[in-house]
């Protein structure tokens, strides 16, 4: 519990707009090192906007967001904290499809300078081991089955050596017999310790690594608790509403 | 290739059953027709140097007008626009004569033929590179762009590494299609003297007094250039497709 005081993410009061439409209103939320948080809410209620403003994908309109006690305002700086500090997995996977699975993994790397070529290398075969598909490292994303082709993508970030990870529902767009090879590998992530963000429906996943629940709704954080009680006994009509919608009954 | 010899065929055919036709000037077994057919050829050196060089400047000039074309800042997407809208709007028989009489007299110094040539080529095609490169650089997903932020590239690697290699592959058929456009272009150079292919062959024309049976050979001069840059550009595409293996 006392890493969990350590809090890596800071997001207060944050807002944001698209034109007039507010997709985030007044989100607060905080992330302790090695705390696994897990995001979940209806389509549209803002759960990738939120993520995506933590590492910048989306700049915020109004509120601050620091990580790891830098604060981003689109600032040298701060780009530096988001690289050196957050990875992401994305549902669509988003692989370097002219590039080989082990071209993928290095490229960050070695660009950056923070490694050789070749210790590069031995960084991603070692990924590679972890996300079990070390022999697929001279193939090209075209050629790996779905659930591959996102552990690939786990890897890829993986190798930037990030403290924290986000997932943008990472098994959306796989076949059900995928899920689970990548939530194995998520599972795994999880148990190293490593801080998490997740949004995603695989509750299963969530009652099992989640230290913490966030339901969303609306752009706006509607319940945050602990996941046992969380799933137990939600507190709002619509979380409590939305999980009968999705949990099997 | 087969397109080529029925043309040729067809033309001596034709050139066989007319009495307009004075094949002479160009027949290979005579010492005069030899010599006049190496007059004739000698053109091919200025006509590919011209073409290749300009339509590598075309290329580099038209990749770094086309990426501010991209940006969010609006005056930079402003200098994208007035380029290409003033650029292409010029005939380029204009732009020749422009860079060659106009250009030394603006800039107070001289120009040879041949990179006033280069130039009034290459910046006339580089308006038509830019929005290629434009095209080809939109239609690559903004999840690239995503991914590249993930793993810490900044704007030029995303480029050099990401984007740009993507987008070539796919504007590659447009990309020789310039190069054909080029090659034909350059044809208007002759008329500041550059020692090219059509120069040549108005120079002949001007001695030899043949015009139809020279200017064919020009034509069959021109087809034969094309078609091996086409053949050869549709090689590079199979294999840029091939080491690729996309989906
Ligand atoms: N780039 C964008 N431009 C305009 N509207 C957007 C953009 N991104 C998201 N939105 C809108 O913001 C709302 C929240 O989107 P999002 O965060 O993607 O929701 P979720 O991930 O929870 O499904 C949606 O209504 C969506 O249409
Ligand atoms: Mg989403």
């Amino acid at each position: 519990m006392q890493a969990a005081e350590q809090k890596v993410i800071k997001v207060k009061q944050i807002s944001k707009f698209f034109g007039d439409f507010q997709a985030l209103n007044n989100v607060s939320i905080e992330v302790g090192l090695g705390e696994r948080v897990v995001v979940c809410g209806p389509s549209g209620s803002g759960k990738s906007t939120l993520i995506r403003c933590i590492n910048q994908l989306e700049v915020h309109d109004g509120g601050v967001i620091e990580i790891d006690g830098t604060t981003l305002d689109g600032s040298r700086n701060s780009l530096r904290a988001i690289h050196a500090n957050v990875g992401m997995v994305f549902q669509q996977f988003n692989l370097f499809p002219h590039l080989s699975v082990l071209d993928n993994l290095t490229l960050g790397p070695v660009r950056s300078g923070k490694v050789t070529q070749s210790e590069a290398r031995d960084l991603a075969m070692n990924y590679l081991e972890r996300v079990r598909i070390p022999e697929q490292a001279e193939k090209f994303p075209a050629q790996l089955s779905g659930g591959q082709q996102q552990r690939v993508a786990i890897a890829r970030s993986l190798c930037m050596e990030p403290k924290i990870m986000l997932f943008d529902e990472p098994t959306s767009a796989l076949d059900p017999e995928m899920i689970n090879e990548v939530l194995d590998v998520m599972v795994e992530l999880a148990e190293s310790g490593m801080t998490m963000v997740c949004v995603t429906h695989e509750m299963g996943f969530a009652r099992r690594v989640a230290d913490t629940m966030v339901f969303m709704d609306y752009g706006q954080i509607v319940e945050k608790s602990d996941t046992d009680k969380f799933f137990r006994n939600p507190e709002s009509d619509r979380c409590q509403e939305f999980l009968q919608q999705i949990l099997p009954h | 290739m087969n397109k080529l010899i029925l043309v040729v065929v067809a033309v001596l055919l034709l050139g066989g059953c007319s009495d307009d036709w004075g094949w002479y000037v160009v027949d290979p077994t005579t010492k005069q027709g030899i010599t006049n057919l190496k007059f004739l050829a000698s053109g091919l050196y200025y006509t590919v140097l011209l073409s290749v060089t300009a339509i590598v400047i075309s290329v580099i000039t038209g990749l770094l007008v086309a990426l501010p074309g991209l940006s969010s800042n609006r005056y930079l997407r402003g200098f994208n626009r007035v380029y290409v809208e003033v650029v292409r709007a010029v005939p380029i028989l204009v732009m020749i004569l422009w860079v060659y009489y106009g250009l030394p007299q603006l800039l107070g110094l001289s120009m040879t033929v041949f990179w006033a040539g280069v130039i009034a080529l290459a910046l006339s095609d580089s308006a038509f590179e830019a929005e290629i490169f434009r095209a080809g650089i939109q239609s690559i997903d903004k999840g690239q762009y995503e991914a590249s932020h993930t793993i810490a590239l900044n704007y030029v690697d995303t480029m050099r590494f990401i984007i740009l290699p993507q987008a070539i592959r796919r504007i590659l058929p447009a990309l020789g299609n310039q190069l054909v456009y080029m090659l034909k272009m350059s044809s208007l150079v002759s008329v500041i003297g550059m020692q090219e292919l059509t120069r040549k062959a108005n120079e002949l024309v001007v001695t030899e007094y043949r015009p139809l049976e020279i200017y064919t050979v020009l034509l069959l001069e021109y087809l034969v250039l094309i078609l091996i840059v086409s053949a050869g550009v549709r090689k590079l595409e199979r294999k840029l497709k091939t080491n690729q293996r996309e989906s």
